[in-house]
């Protein structure tokens, strides 16, 4: 008798948001890179305002990104570690609701970091951020991510090179979510007019809905044991 | 028992026949090698001479046709790793790596010959293009598959890893297809279809360009590409198979 596939992706998503709860390891672990990213980039660029309108989406996703692979890492460390992960496998549910939980899971808490992010950077690089478009940017580029993320953490925490292994094999696959959602934030930042930068939105989606279905299929072959 | 296993070696390996040459093989090396000479022939003395470019644009003729070459060991790669993950025969998984191997030799190739063509054109050997970009991360990919199989001792964990990861590489080189025409900012030409707008070095092809194009094309794209992912077979055959000998007499 399998559980039903939503009843198992919720279960496996408040799992881990309980888990976070109680220990706090990955958010703050998270929060203070993003700090910190932040901060270096500010003092590294030396921006003047008119150099700051131009960099600043880039920096919000560098940040975003790097933030993210800490988490899948920590994420599917503890995993290991608890040897939770076999229990899962073990558990009568689909290994697409395994994916999916463990991807709403990581879309959650990279996105809290995100939107934690925006108000800080508007603060300190003195560009308001926030802004609809920008929240729907952020929230369609972090999936992205965690999609693709997910999916390639399950493999590399599997290999000898663990953590060192992912942001190799994962920044040029996640290239494609980059570059759109780094072009759509300069746009929204630049108050350009929603024609020049609207088409990369559309392109942020298709390339999250590609690589959803992608890495659903893949998904069942790299946890097989 | 002893006596039973010396016998049982020669006949499981089969060493006259697996290590023969096959014909084909030959056959496709010798068409391969004049076929690049007639390429060579085309593209550096039949096709006349660009008028404001020189000597140098001749350089496309090899620059375009390899990136094609690449294109179809990487899709090579993509169907060795589906079939692998499908049908779970090892087979498929040397095809995936042959062509990832021979993908990012000819992605090289390119590279090089677009920067030599660069250096006159665009004035330097590399700049930070979209398309050029995106070429060096489609490369850096590919890498990473390499990287990602030494990384697992496991060999069926490896296949199965690998296969999944040739599968999802793809999108880096559909990007590198498509980003011309996405990114308005890039400098490249595009030589079929329209040019972007601040394309440098673009030209118009005459058609004695044209035929040399069409001769390299299915030499660099489909000739030396098929020949080497089958020399690279081969030699991965081989391999396994001396790896399986030294088993077997280790276990002695």
């Amino acid at each position: 008798m399998k559980t039903p596939f939503f009843k198992a992706v919720i279960a496996i998503v408040r799992k881990d948001m309980q888990a976070e709860l109680r220990s706090r390891e990955l958010l703050s672990s998270m929060g203070m890179f993003a700090l910190l990213s932040i901060l270096i980039f500010s003092f590294a660029l030396q921006l003047d305002i008119v150099a700051r309108q131009e960099v600043v989406g880039g920096v919000l996703w560098v940040t975003v990104v790097f933030a993210s692979i800490l988490g899948l890492n920590r994420s599917m460390a503890t995993e290991r570690e608890g040897s939770s992960f076999d229990a899962l496998l073990l558990a009568p549910v689909d290994r697409a609701a395994v994916f999916f939980g463990k991807l709403g899971g990581n879309f959650i808490f990279t996105l809290t970091v995100g939107v934690l992010l925006l108000p800080l950077m508007s603060l300190l690089y003195n560009i308001v951020l926030l802004n609809g478009y920008l929240l729907a940017t952020l929230t369609l580029g972090t999936l992205g991510f965690s999609i693709t993320g997910t999916l390639l953490a399950t493999m590399t925490v599997q290999t000898r090179a663990r953590e060192s292994l992912l942001p190799i094999l994962m920044l040029p696959i996640a290239l494609p979510v980059l570059l759109a959602s780094v072009n759509a934030s300069s746009g929204i930042l630049r108050a350009a007019p929603l024609g020049d930068w609207f088409a990369w939105l559309q392109i942020l989606g298709a390339v999250d809905v590609i690589y959803l279905a992608l890495c659903y299929l893949l998904f069942g072959y790299v946890i097989e044991e | 028992m002893a006596a039973q296993n010396i016998q049982s070696v020669p006949t499981a390996v089969e060493p006259s026949r697996a290590s023969r040459l096959p014909r084909a093989l030959v056959a496709l090396t010798i068409a391969t090698a004049l076929a690049l000479a007639v390429g060579l022939y085309m593209a550096l003395v039949y096709a006349g001479m660009e008028s404001t470019q020189g000597n140098v644009q001749r350089i496309f003729y090899i620059h375009m046709p390899s990136f094609f070459g690449a294109f179809l060991a990487f899709s090579a790669t993509v169907v060795g790793g589906g079939m692998y993950l499908r049908t779970r025969q090892t087979k498929w998984d040397v095809l995936a790596l042959a062509g990832v191997e021979v993908g990012l030799m000819l992605s090289l190739v390119n590279l090089a010959t677009g920067s030599i063509w660069a250096r006159p054109i665009w004035n330097t050997w590399w700049t930070w293009d979209p398309r050029l970009t995106s070429a060096a991360i489609m490369g850096l990919t590919y890498m990473a598959y390499l990287m990602l199989r030494a990384g697992i001792e496991n060999p069926e964990q490896r296949r199965r890893f690998a296969s999944v990861y040739g599968i999802l590489a793809i999108s880096t080189v559909i990007m590198t297809l498509i980003i011309i025409r996405i990114r308005p900012d890039t400098i490249h030409p595009a030589p079929i279809g329209g040019s972007p707008q601040d394309a440098q070095g673009d030209f118009n092809l005459t058609p004695s360009m044209v035929t040399a194009l069409l001769t390299n094309l299915p030499i660099w794209g489909l000739l030396v590409p098929i020949t080497l992912m089958w020399w690279r077979i081969r030699l991965e055959n081989l391999r396994e198979r001396v790896d399986s000998l030294k088993i077997r007499l280790m276990e002695k």
